[in-house]
This record gives structure tokens, sequence and C-alpha cells, in this order.
């Protein structure tokens, strides 16, 4: 790890000023990705602002009739929240698959969203990474790639986002509370990360000064038919290979509304909600759930190790649609 | 030659100024501790190499294997993944607050009764986390045992042990 100053900062104004007046200097809540990374040399920020004194750990009603998540909120006391267990179960379900209890007793809901790839070249100083270092080259697309991207990649960089709570949100309409030295925005979640492109050193669209306070969760139908499904090389505390979100709301048989977000597959959680929309009157059926999987996955193109993802993300999608249907039947 | 010396002397590498210690005062099952530490020591280094207590390992020191598990405020968390100076004020419990000196935490007796462990690096971390887990009142079968124990790695593969002991220690409380 590089050497490093520090500062802990009390409130919201001082951590954005003291972000400002450092160079290369990043913001540390949980810090469980950016200290592995920096104990990795793939990051070597030159400042760290502590975040953690911040009075941004609440979950709160929000004004729409949902909930806001605080920036500062554990994933653990997010997960096993009350209040978000009831009204947003596959929010819990998402965060429950990630990671390990002890990393998420430390990880924020902020830090969740800042996650870096998990890409092994990433990773590997020794190697060309065009995220780690721009114009450097791409290592995973002619080499190991089992892990990699099959939707929306460029030549690039064919890197995933690791994160399974993102996946969750992206389903529920999420949005982002975010203040910085030009003032308070708020960013749709689906607006939040960045496919590669040109650009795959920048995984999102919030610039370093910014910062995240809030998450709003909008009022949810979505309670009794949802579903996490993530398929990984082990059971439990793996990174997913593809992972998705599904959610029913069902008047009969008859899908009211429905979501299918995946994650595994993209460098960014993989949403089509005209996709979605064109199932809404439609029968929830094993048939029907295939068919919107085929057109999830159009335009998806494997890299030789990871080609298996395609028809896996497909059958995926129709287990998870299919195990929210019948999770609504025990309740 | 000339030359050659000149460019010698100059510093090719400026060095680079290192930040001021910090002083972090922690408590460690109880006791007090004022260390004075650089910002990159981790909370895990600052137990063994700076307070002296050993009994907390380096497993992978990336968060992986768990071996590094402490307790802050009740809660399990990777002591590798967190700075010193960020818990500046807070309340640690290490493997060696769980016993008195005299009576064993129940599950350090469940563990040995059930031999569940071979080589006893990971010891510290499973047993820590354990205590973390049954505070979180979250596992109620074998099936969440496992499932919520998995952040802790046991390359012996002690794992039915260790569950078995848990198991025991938690029908013992319910």
């Amino acid at each position: 790890m590089n050497s490093f100053s520090y500062n802990k900062a009390h409130d919201v104004a001082e951590a954005v000023a003291d972000i400002q007046e450092h160079e290369g200097a990043r913001f540390i809540a949980g810090g469980t990705n950016l200290l592995d990374l920096m104990k990795e040399n793939v990051m070597k920020p030159a400042h760290l602002t502590d975040i953690n004194r911040l009075d941004l750990a609440d979950i709160k009603e929000n004004e729409e009739g949902g909930l806001t998540l605080g920036a500062l909120v554990t994933n653990a006391d997010t997960a096993w929240n009350e209040r978000v267990e009831q009204r947003y179960p596959l929010l819990s379900k998402a965060i429950l698959a990630g990671a390990s209890p002890q990393l998420r007793n430390m990880a924020t809901n902020g830090g969740n969203l800042f996650q870096r790839t998990r890409c092994y070249y990433f990773y590997d100083t020794a190697t060309a990474c065009n995220k780690r270092e721009p114009g450097s080259g791409c290592s995973a697309i002619n080499g190991i790639n089992r892990i990699h991207a099959i939707l929306g990649t460029s030549e690039h960089c064919i890197a995933t986002h690791p994160s399974d709570m993102c996946v969750a949100l992206a389903a529920l309409d999420a949005k982002v509370n975010v203040t910085g030295p030009n003032g308070d925005r708020t960013v749709e979640f689906g607006d939040f990360h960045r496919l590669p492109g040109n650009t795959p050193h920048l995984d999102n669209n919030i610039s370093q000064g910014e910062l995240v306070t809030s998450i709003d969760l909008p009022p949810s139908n979505f309670t009794k038919n949802v579903f996490y499904l993530k398929v990984r090389d082990r059971q439990s505390y793996a990174f997913a290979l593809v992972s998705v979100a599904a959610a029913l709301d069902l008047e009969g048989d008859v899908i009211k509304d429905i979501r299918v977000a995946m994650g595994g597959v993209a460098h960014k959680p993989w949403r089509r909600r005209e996709v979605e929309e064109s199932y809404i009157g439609k029968v929830a059926s094993t048939e029907n759930f295939r068919a919107l999987a085929e057109t999830m996955l159009t335009g998806a193109v494997g890299f030789g190790g990871n080609t298996f993802k395609i028809e896996l993300a497909k059958r995926a999608i129709v287990r998870a649609l299919n195990e929210a249907l019948k999770s609504g039947e025990n309740l | 030659m000339t030359t050659e010396s000149a460019v010698l002397e100059e510093p090719v590498v400026k060095k680079q100024e290192l930040p001021e210690f910090e002083l972090v005062n922690l408590t460690i099952n109880g006791q007090s501790f004022k260390l004075k530490l650089q910002p990159w020591v981790s909370l895990l280094d600052a137990i063994r190499e700076y307070a002296g207590l050993t009994g907390t390992k380096k497993g992978c020191d990336h968060g992986q294997c768990g071996a590094c598990t402490v307790l802050i405020n009740g809660k399990r968390i990777n002591s590798c993944l967190t700075l010193a100076v960020m818990r500046d004020g807070e309340a640690i419990t290490t493997i060696e607050g769980l016993s008195d000196g005299v009576v064993n935490h129940p599950l350090q007796d469940a563990f040995i009764e059930h031999d569940a462990f071979q080589c006893g690096y990971c010891t510290p971390g499973q047993i820590c986390s354990a205590v973390g887990m049954i505070n979180e009142g979250r596992a109620n079968s074998l099936e969440d045992v496992q499932e919520l124990m998995s952040g802790n790695i046991c390359r012996c593969g002690a794992y039915n042990n260790i569950n078995a002991a848990i198991m025991e220690v938690k029908s013992k409380m319910a």
C-alpha cells in the first residue's frame, strides 16, 4: 500500500471541502473494496477523507411514500431492517447474496455503488488493463474471461460490475442523491453506472468530488413475488457468474408489472424497461418468461471463456421468474 | 565523468513527505490502548503488532478468509480491511477477550469438545465470527449457520465439527 494523508470529516460540507483540497483524494467509508485495491496497488490515493462520522446512517420514510437509505447505513443493517425486509424483500435478498457477514457489517450502501470490477486483470498490475491504465489494452478479451461481460461490452473493456445490491436497486427504480461543490443532484439508478465504451476507466457518472448521501426507493408493489437468483462457482461468498433480480406484480396469473435486472453480465446492472413493458398484460408462464429472456439477451456476445453465460443468463431469468411466482404462493 | 557525478548528486525520485503519526485510542477487551500509528496501519496490524494481542490471525489480508475476524460493539468484521485510525474510540473484542482467563466462552468449550479445528489458525476468527452470528440472531438452522459462517475459511476442512460446536451452543441458548 502507498502512503497517504488522512482526515476525518465531521459533516458533509467538511467532507466535500476536504476532498477538493487534496489532489488524488478518495472518500473512505467501509473501505472493504478500496483498502483491498490499495493493498494490491491498483488504487493509490494520496489522501483519504474518512466520512464515517457523517450523519448519513439512517433509514427514513421519504415524501414519495418509499424509504430513503442513508449512504452510511451498512449493507447488513439495510438487509435486516424490518421495513426493508417487508417492503423491499428483493433488496434484502440481493444484499444477503453478496460478500460475507463480516464484510456486510462494514460495507455501506454508498460504497456498494462504487465497488470496482473483479476482473482478474484489473487486479493484476503486471498485466494490461484499460480500466486501470487507460490505453494499455484489455488482457481479458483474448485472455481468461470466464467471469466477464456478454452485454454492452466494448473493444476496450469486458469487465462486469460486481454488486448484487445494485442489481436490486436497478430493478426497483432507485434514485441516488449526490452532493458536491456544485450543489445537490439526484441520479436515476440506470444513469448512475456507465458502459465501458471508449472510457472504461470510468465506472460511473459521479465526479471525484461528489458524495453520495442517500438512496431513494420509490413505493413498490413488489413485496410478494420476488426472487434473487445468484449463479456462482461456489454456493456462498463468491461473485456472480450471472444473477437475476426478478419481481412480479400479478393479478391472478396475469402480469400487472414485471422487473428483470441482471448482474454479472455487463459493466452495469442490465435492465431493459421496454422489454418488461411488453409483457404487461400477458400470462406469467414459463413460455413467456423464456421469450422475455431471449429478448433480454439480444445482442449478447461471448469471448470464449464466458460464452456459456448467454444461455445460462436466459435460463437464470426463467428460473428466477418461476421462483418469484412460487414465492408468492407460500405467503 | 563530471557529468556523471552531477547526475548522481541530483535525487531522481523526490522523497515523499510522510504524514504525521495519528494518536489512536482503542479499547481492546476492556483495556485502553493509546497508539501512535501511521494512517495506513490496518486494525489487524494495530491489534497484533502495536497492542501485542496476537490471538487474532492474519490469513489472506484481503477479507477473503475471515481469520482476522474481531467484534466491534458486538458486530463481527474483518480487521484486515479497516484502518485503525477509522476505529478511533471504538470498543473491540478479540479472541483474548472472550474468556475471563478462568472460565471459557461456551463456544471455546464447544470447539474443544467437538474437535472443531486441526491446525487452529482459523479458530480465533471462527469463534469470534460465531459469537457475532449468535448476536445477530438470524441463524435458525444448520443451513443458516453454514451460510452465515461462509466468511470464515478452514483450509483443514473442519467444517462439520465447527458447525456441530456452534449448533450445540445455539441449542443450549434456546
